[in-house]
């Protein structure tokens, strides 16, 4: 049977990009271990928008750990305390009644922050933008079983194409690097024939306008696999340090 | 009036009229294309494929999503696959079958030439997608694998583990952002379109708002391409993404597009079962489940006995019961509405006996639990995540829940609507899914819309029509930014005491209640009613916090609830208008005696299309007649 749990929150409120920060704390008496994390928010709103309070914002879109628009910091955890989920799959049971949550936003540079828990991942498109495709106009394909790509490099891709694009990676590292993100791209493209043809570029561009974001380097912290809601690898990023020196050297 | 239902469909027979169509239409020559802006609404599989392919032929491209990013669009949460009929298995699939499955699985409601050329370009998706370096399932011989799907007699879809949906969307947003950066295609994201500007005539701009400031804003374009998904949120609970909604197709419809078979929605039987008041959303989970799960509920209503306490004698496997030969695998709807009979005859499970039970133990006896691991192993990995309880000991609960709309903007065979200039793509129009979508479709009808019917149909028209200069300071512009500004003041400016959710929430169950799995003519009406009251109501007595000027979303949605409000109107009535009982929609009065849909061709061959007049209470139908020169209308039947 489901029980009434009472949570105590402290939650980071902002009111705007240039507006000082704070930390606000909060109850929700009628929780209940059935809800995701995301639902207590929710309630919580509900509440304060009866109290004539402003709720607080904060992005979601599936709420099934796929569209990577969720993302908080729970407890100093980067999508909270369960391995391998979004914040959206958090559930309530993994806490007890009279549990106090500390919720803040990601902090980045490049993560401007917009309000409250909304942050600004708009660098992500920008670094997409730089290369993280295939030049490959409509209408030009090949038939799809032209080229045969072995098992194990098609798996490999998909492995490191699963990335939400949530921005965990950058809030979970010491240098708020996007080496995992940017990686992951990389890696899934380099693993292709079809990605080949341009892969220096590629790298380079991408690298590039990581930087220009104002991301940091990557220094082997492995924060970013450990928080990665699609338990993306680290070796992305030592793939594309190689496809970086194969570009840089050539 | 009737003559703007002109389907257009190119005369000649059914194999050949896309490649008469494309022979017979007007171009735009390379030079003039950048000179034509097209605004496209909605970056998911229709609307980036859309930008993508239109952005590498020239044209200027403005393109606006209401997320953070283009790549997060609900597209994304597509999990099973995409259909082809390559029949790279040799197991004989054709491009007919694959037609001819799709307009059967529609209940004869869809239009023969749309749905055939669907499954003509499926082909030419998949190769599309592999050259963007789309990771589809592989063989160990390095080839593509496919599956087979949603009762096809052929494996025909193509699938990237889970996750096909975000993999073929990030291939199209991909796309995308290379004409970003090659300056095609500029992107508005965290932009919600608010109206649309008609200017003699023509679609020609819309009016947005940006979501982090609350700016309103001003776009002229030459043609308007709407991508923005279906309105499954309309109950409330769907498995649809928290932010996907209705607001641009409604406002197109309020100016003048004709809407088109909304009450046909689908219901998935195997979602994870609502928990309580609070839930956000529903979970879908893949219907292969049903192909080793058995459906049961206890014989005696009101049996809060753990199901390992319930002896077998005592169990109702009631698919099994009624459908002999189909069992737990007959269609979407009939599992869905069966599960709903059973609790409502008070014999359902679990805390809110909102549930039937999905049962793998004979599974796990017969085949080991290492085979249903390998089968189903993220799937019971994730019902395990959300519900807390492990389906190797304990039966699953599922439930029905809405899923998909195939109802939407009405559009002609080149996806015009009734308002020339504007074009609806994907789950927003209605065209070729008909009263029922079979699986691994919906991915196939986005990105064939996208990346191969539009480029030659929006070509079409823009090369063919004189387009008038025209200005953002037009009397149109200015009367839709005033009527979008006076709304947000209204919503803001009412502060009664029950919030959006609530509204939301309340129409939800109305619409689940009356115009869900099975409907009757007394139940509709009362429905039509209800809404109206609670529209009233909501203009009345909503409380919307904050600003204008801010990030907003509680703003946000009360715009959105406002447009659900008038559409779930349309829907009863849609429902109540057509006295048959046909794929997603069930009516109780037309049934056979065993309880199976009676379909009635004779009166109902036809699509819907509704006009707007100003009213959602006086809303008048038109209809398109629906002839089928190539298939014959036959009965399903499952029993």
């Amino acid at each position: 049977m489901s029980h009434s749990m009472r949570i105590h929150l402290k939650v980071w409120r902002q009111a705007g990009p240039n507006a000082p920060g704070r930390f606000e704390s909060y109850t929700v008496e009628n929780a209940n271990e059935h809800m995701s994390f995301l639902e207590l928010l929710d309630v919580l709103n509900e509440q304060l928008i009866k109290e004539g309070k402003e709720p607080v914002e904060f992005d979601h879109d599936c709420r099934e750990g796929i569209c990577g628009s969720c993302g908080v910091v729970v407890d100093g955890v980067a999508h909270g305390p369960q391995p391998r989920t979004a914040v959206c799959q958090l559930h309530m049971r993994h806490y007890k009644s009279g549990d106090t949550i500390t919720v803040e936003p990601w902090r980045a540079k490049a993560f401007p922050a917009i309000r409250d828990l909304v942050v600004d991942r708009s660098a992500f498109d920008r670094i997409m933008a730089a290369g993280g495709y295939v030049s490959v106009s409509t209408g030009n394909a090949p038939d799809a079983n032209a080229i045969p790509i072995s098992k194990v490099d098609a798996d490999l891709a998909m492995d490191y194409a699963s990335c939400i694009g949530c921005g965990a990676c950058v809030a979970a590292c010491p240098n708020a690097s996007a080496s995992l993100f940017t990686a992951a791209k990389i890696s899934h493209l380099a693993k292709l024939p079809q990605g080949s043809p341009e892969r220096k570029m590629r790298v380079r561009n991408m690298v590039e306008q990581m930087r220009k974001e104002g991301f940091g380097d990557c220094s082997n912290h492995a924060e970013c696999e450990a928080v990665c809601p699609k338990g993306i690898s680290i070796s992305a990023i030592a793939l594309m340090r190689r496809e970086y020196l194969k570009a840089a050297t050539s | 009036m009737a003559s703007k239902l002109d389907a257009r469909i190119p005369a000649g027979p059914l194999k050949d009229k896309w490649d008469l169509y494309k022979n017979s239409i007007k171009l735009v020559n390379p030079a003039n294309k950048r000179k034509h802006t097209v605004l496209v609404v909605g970056t998911g599989l229709a609307g980036g494929s859309a930008a993508a392919a239109l952005g590498e032929l020239g044209y200027n491209v403005k393109a606006f999503c209401i997320q953070d990013s283009a790549r997060r669009a609900h597209s994304i949460a597509a999990q099973g696959g995409i259909n082809a009929a390559k029949n790279y298995p040799n197991d004989g699939d054709t491009i007919w079958r694959l037609f001819y499955d799709t307009i059967k699985g529609g209940d004869y409601r869809a239009r023969e030439a749309n749905v055939y050329r669907l499954a003509q370009v499926a082909n030419n998706i998949i190769d599309q997608c592999v050259a963007q370096g789309v990771p589809f399932a592989r063989e160990y011989g390095g080839l593509l694998d496919n599956r087979s799907f949603g009762g096809a007699q052929v494996s025909r879809t193509f699938y990237a583990r889970g996750q096909t949906g975000q993999q073929l969307l990030l291939g199209a947003y991909q796309a995308m952002m290379r004409q970003v950066s090659a300056g095609t295609v500029t992107m508005f994201p965290r932009t919600e379109m608010l109206d649309l500007v008609v200017i003699d005539g023509r679609a020609r701009g819309i009016i947005t708002r940006d979501l982090v400031t609350g700016k309103i804003e001003r776009h002229l374009g030459d043609a308007v391409l709407l991508a923005t998904g279906g309105y499954g949120n309309v109950y409330y609970l769907s498995t649809n993404a928290k932010n996907s909604n209705v607001t641009a197709a409604w406002r197109c419809h309020r100016r003048g597009a004709y809407f088109s078979n909304p009450c046909f929605t689908q219901i998935h039987p195997t979602c994870i079962p609502v928990s309580g008041d609070y839930q956000s959303k529903l979970t879908l989970m893949s219907e292969s489940l049903r192909n080793d799960g058995r459906v049961w509920v206890p014989k005696k209503p009101g049996d809060t006995r753990h199901p390992s306490q319930i002896p077998e004698g005592e169990r109702d496997y009631f698919l099994e019961r009624r459908y002999p030969s189909f069992g737990n695998l007959v269609p979407r709807d009939v599992a869905s509405r069966n599960a709903k009979y059973v609790c409502d005859e008070g014999r359902g499970v679990g805390e809110t006996q909102l549930a039937v039970y999905l049962d793998f133990a004979d599974s796990i006896r017969r085949l080991g639990r290492n085979k249903i691991e390998e089968r189903y192993g993220n799937l019971f990995e994730m019902y395990e995540r959300i519900t807390g309880e492990n389906p190797y000991e304990v039966p699953m609960r599922i439930y029905p829940a809405v899923h998909y709309t195939m109802g939407g903007l009405w559009v002609d065979y080149g996806l015009q609507s009734t308002i020339p200039g504007l074009f609806v793509l994907g789950e927003a129009n209605f065209s070729d899914h008909g009263a029922n979508r079979l699986g691994a479709s919906a991915l196939m009808q986005g990105l064939a819309d996208g990346y191969f019917v539009i480029p030659y149909s929006l070509g079409d028209y823009l090369g063919g029509t004189r387009i008038e200069a025209a200005s953002t300071d037009h009397d149109a512009f200015e009367a839709a930014e005033t009527d979008a500004r006076q709304r947000i003041g209204k919503l803001l400016s009412v502060k009664g005491s029950r919030t959006v959710t609530e509204f939301h929430r309340d129409l939800g169950r109305i619409m689940w209640d009356h115009v869900g799995m099975s409907r009757t003519k007394d139940g509709l009406e009362q429905a039509v009613d209800a809404i109206a009251a609670l529209r009233d109501e909501f203009w009345q007595n909503v409380l919307v916090p904050g600003e204008p000027t801010t990030y907003n979303k509680n703003l946000e949605f009360a715009g959105r609830i406002a447009d659900f409000l008038e559409l779930g109107e349309l829907m009863a009535r849609d429902a109540l208008m057509r006295e048959e009982s046909c794929g997603g929609h069930f009516r109780e009065e037309f049934q056979t005696e065993d309880g199976e849909a009676v379909r009635n061709d004779r009166d109902f061959t036809f699509v819907s299309a509704w006009e707007f007049t100003g009213d959602p209470r006086t809303s008048v139908l038109h209809k398109e007649t629906l002839e089928f020169e190539n298939v014959k209308l036959s009965t399903r039947s499952y029993a």
